[in-house]
């Protein structure tokens, strides 16, 4: 293991996590709901009769956050250098995407169900579920940049 | 009101995941790689949600309504079966494939970033089949009854 200490943001990390502590802390205590995107997702996805509002209103709050912070930047919005190449890497960005949705509403919760609101209730349940999807994330990333080369 | 809140807290959240560099995949997939050249940031990002959620879930832990006098929905599964491991396991094969998890997929979407919208679209399917799996097994009321997220 080395350190990339260029890449290190250790302010904005810190901030930005506690600004996402604050938001899950928001919609316990006025809602009385865990703020758990996958969570969230499936509830409205689902076509079963249910309180759906509320779940509405904070996607929405999610997708006005880029526009709040691009009328903060200089009408810039956060853009990322990340643009896929080959077949290969769209094809791991929709496998990616169809194992997250189906793993995370199996789990009952991802990074924000069990990773923040679970770890910070002092959940076992939630701490398992960290620790097996932080694992399996980087044998996946060893796997795809280490072993097969991509 | 509770619209109003629940707008703020979306609104909080996807300003954290920003500032944080959750919505860049390759920052993400940097933490990942803990045996290449690692990027320890997003620890720091655990850390700081974590820390400041406890002190607002040790509080709401002592309460039995909202601040509105509604009920407060807490999970209160503790049991550590299949499906966790299982569905916890695809989830983290999944996000070190694509470098996103949910939040950052559907914030990144409306920042008119092409890749996330892929996931996002493939994200939608992946849910879509489980909640279709969910009803063949015929057990899709209990689980939602006490669901942790």
């Amino acid at each position: 293991m080395s350190i990339d200490w260029s890449a290190f943001t250790p302010w904005p990390a810190l901030s930005g996590g506690i600004l996402i502590g604050l938001a899950s802390v928001v919609l316990v205590l006025w809602n009385g709901r865990i703020a758990g995107i996958s969570g969230i997702l499936g509830g409205l996805l689902s076509r079963v009769e249910g309180d759906n509002a509320w779940r509405l209103a904070f996607i929405l709050g999610l997708l006005a956050a880029p526009w709040l912070w691009a009328a903060k930047h200089h009408g810039s919005l956060p853009q990322s250098s990340f643009s896929p190449a080959s077949p290969w890497e769209w094809g791991q960005l929709v496998v990616g995407g169809l194992l997250v949705g189906f793993g995370t509403r199996l789990a009952n919760g991802c990074t924000s169900g069990h990773g923040v609101c679970g770890l910070a209730r002092l959940s076992l349940r939630s701490l398992v579920a960290v620790l097996i999807f932080m694992s399996a994330g980087m044998a996946t990333v060893f796997m795809t940049r280490h072993l097969a080369g991509v | 009101m509770k619209l109003l809140t629940a707008f703020i807290s979306g609104t909080l959240f996807g300003l954290g995941l920003i500032l944080a560099g959750m919505t860049d995949p390759l920052k993400v997939l940097a933490f990942l790689d803990v045996t290449g050249r690692w990027d320890p940031s997003l620890a720091l990002v655990m850390v700081g949600a974590i820390g400041s959620a406890a002190m607002g879930f040790a509080y709401a832990g002592k309460r039995r309504h909202t601040l509105l006098g509604d009920k407060l929905q807490l999970p209160e599964r503790r049991d550590i079966n299949t499906p966790l491991i299982v569905g916890s396991t695809l989830f983290g094969i999944g996000w070190g494939l694509a470098g996103y998890c949910p939040g950052p997929g559907v914030v990144g979407l409306w920042a008119g970033s092409l890749p996330a919208a892929v996931f996002v679209i493939a994200l939608f399917f992946g849910i879509e089949a489980h909640a279709w799996y969910d009803q063949e097994r015929g057990q899709g009321d209990a689980d939602k009854a006490n669901a942790d997220s």
